[in-house]
C-alpha cells in the first residue's frame, strides 16, 4: 500500500472513532503531548490504561460475584476506571462507568452486573480500535512516513 | 522581565523577580511542581503536561508520600535538608487514605509551605467541594481530565505573569499555538491576587457562576453530572469548572 494511502486510511479511521464517540477530544490532548522527544507518548499511556483496566475489570468481576456484594469495594474501582478512561479520551467507557456508578449507589446488584458487561463491551471495543490505530501508525513509520496530524474541523 | 512595558502591581519595581507576597519567583525553566495522584495513568499525563510547559516534576501516588517528601510527616523529624523545594503542588481530590483536601489543609497549616500554591484536580464538578477547597486556600480547582491549556494557565501565573487590572497580559511564545481552537482564551487566575489593593474584582463564588444549580446535595458525595448544558463559564471565572461538552473540534 502506498504511503499516502496509508496516511489517508489512518486519518479516516481516526476520524471515524471520533464520529462514533469512541474517542473524545481528550485523546487529541494526548496527541498534542507527543513530539520528537516523546514519540510514543500516546501508545505508552494507552498501554498503561489497558493494563490498569484489565486489572480493574478482573477485580470488579470478582467483587460482583461474591455472595454479598460489597459496594464499598465496587464503587472505587468503577470510579478509578471512569477516571482513567476519561483521561485518555475513551468516551464510551467513561459514560458506561457513570451509569455503573449510579447503580452502585442504588446497590442494585443485577443492574451492576449488566453495567459491568456494558463497560467490558465498550472497553474491548476501544482497545481493539486503538490497537488497530497504533498498527496503522507503525506501518506508516516503518515505511518511512510521518503520521499525519489530526485535522480538526469535521 | 519588564520589557512588556507594564509593571505588575504585585511586583516591586526594584525587585523584578519578586511575585506574590514578596516571594521570589524562580526563573522560567526552574519551576518545580509536586504532583499527587493515586492513578498511574493520570500521574503520567499530568507529569507530561507539566514537563511540556517547562516544569520540573516530582510525581507521587499519595498524600502521605507528598508529606514525607515535604518533611511534614510527623513520624520523622523534619530536617531542613530533607525538604523538597517546591513552587506548586497539584493534587487529585479523591484519593484513598488522605484526600487532596486533607493534604491541602496540612500544607496550609505548615509554616514552611503555606505560601506554596496548591491546585486541586477532580473529575467531579461539585460546587461544595470547590468552595471548600478554595476556602481552605487552594489557588485553583481544575476539572479532570486536565488539558494543556489548564496547565499553561497555571504556569503563566507561577512566573508572575498575572493579569493586570487594565487587562494587559504578557503572552508567552507557546500561547500563540493552540490546537483546541474552540476554547476561550485562558481566564486569569484572579484568586492569586492576595494583595487586596490589586484585585479588580473579588473572586466569584461558584454559586454566582452558574445560572442553574448543579446539585442541591450538601454532602460531598460524587455528583454524576459532568457539566450543565447551556451554562456558560464566564471568562473571568477563576476556576475552570465547565468541561467543554461535545468535542471542541471546530
Amino acid at each position: 500500500m502506498e504511503l499516502a494511502q496509508m496516511q489517508k486510511s489512518l486519518q479516516d479511521y481516526t476520524k471515524s472513532l471520533f464520529l462514533e464517540g469512541v474517542l473524545d477530544s481528550q485523546f487529541l490532548q494526548l496527541q498534542q503531548l507527543q513530539d520528537e522527544s516523546n514519540p510514543d507518548f500516546v501508545s505508552q499511556v494507552v498501554t498503561l490504561f489497558f493494563q490498569d483496566s484489565d486489572r480493574i475489570l478482573n477485580d470488579l468481576s470478582l467483587s460482583l460475584d461474591q455472595q454479598v456484594v460489597d459496594f464499598k469495594k465496587v464503587d472505587p474501582h468503577v470510579h478509578q476506571l471512569k477516571g482513567s478512561s476519561s483521561s485518555i479520551g475513551a468516551q464510551r467507557v467513561k459514560n458506561a462507568c457513570v451509569v455503573f456508578r449510579s447503580f452502585c449507589e442504588q446497590q442494585n446488584v443485577e443492574a451492576c452486573h449488566r453495567c459491568l458487561q456494558q463497560v467490558k463491551q465498550e472497553y474491548y471495543l476501544v482497545k481493539n480500535r486503538l490497537e488497530t490505530l497504533f498498527k496503522l501508525e507503525q506501518q506508516i513509520v516503518a515505511s518511512g512516513g510521518m503520521i499525519p496530524a489530526m485535522e480538526l474541523g469535521f | 522581565m519588564a520589557s512588556d512595558g507594564g509593571v505588575s502591581c504585585l511586583r516591586s519595581s526594584e525587585m523584578p523577580n519578586v511575585g506574590i507576597g514578596g516571594m521570589e519567583l524562580p526563573p522560567l525553566d526552574e519551576v518545580h511542581v509536586l504532583a499527587v495522584d493515586d492513578s498511574l495513568v493520570d500521574r503520567i499525563v499530568i507529569e507530561r503536561l507539566l514537563r511540556i510547559t517547562s516544569c520540573k516534576v516530582t510525581a507521587v501516588d499519595s498524600g502521605w508520600r507528598a508529606l514525607e517528601l515535604l518533611g511534614l510527616d510527623n513520624e520523622k523529624a523534619s530536617v531542613e535538608l530533607q525538604r523538597l523545594k517546591v513552587d506548586m503542588i497539584i493534587t487529585d481530590y479523591c484519593m484513598p487514605g488522605m484526600t487532596g483536601y486533607e493534604l491541602l489543609k496540612k500544607i496550609k497549616e505548615s509554616s514552611s509551605f503555606r505560601q506554596v500554591p496548591v491546585v486541586i484536580m477532580s473529575s467531579e464538578n461539585v460546587l461544595t467541594r470547590i468552595d471548600r477547597c478554595l476556602e481552605e486556600g487552594a489557588e485553583d480547582f481544575l476539572l479532570k481530565p486536565v488539558k494543556l491549556a489548564d496547565v499553561k494557565r497555571l504556569r503563566n501565573c507561577l512566573t508572575g505573569d498575572v493579569k493586570l487590572s487594565n487587562g494587559n497580559k504578557r503572552k508567552l511564545p507557546e500561547d500563540s499555538v493552540t490546537v483546541n481552537a474552540s476554547l476561550p482564551p485562558p481566564p486569569a487566575l484572579t484568586t492569586l491576587s492576595t494583595d487586596s489593593s490589586d484585585s479588580s474584582s473579588p473572586p466569584l463564588s461558584p454559586v454566582e457562576v452558574f445560572s442553574s444549580p448543579l446539585s442541591s446535595r450538601e454532602d460531598d458525595d460524587d455528583v454524576l453530572t459532568s457539566s450543565p448544558e447551556g451554562s456558560p463559564t464566564p471568562e473571568e471565572s477563576p476556576v475552570r469548572r465547565q468541561k467543554m461538552g461535545s468535542p471542541g473540534l471546530d
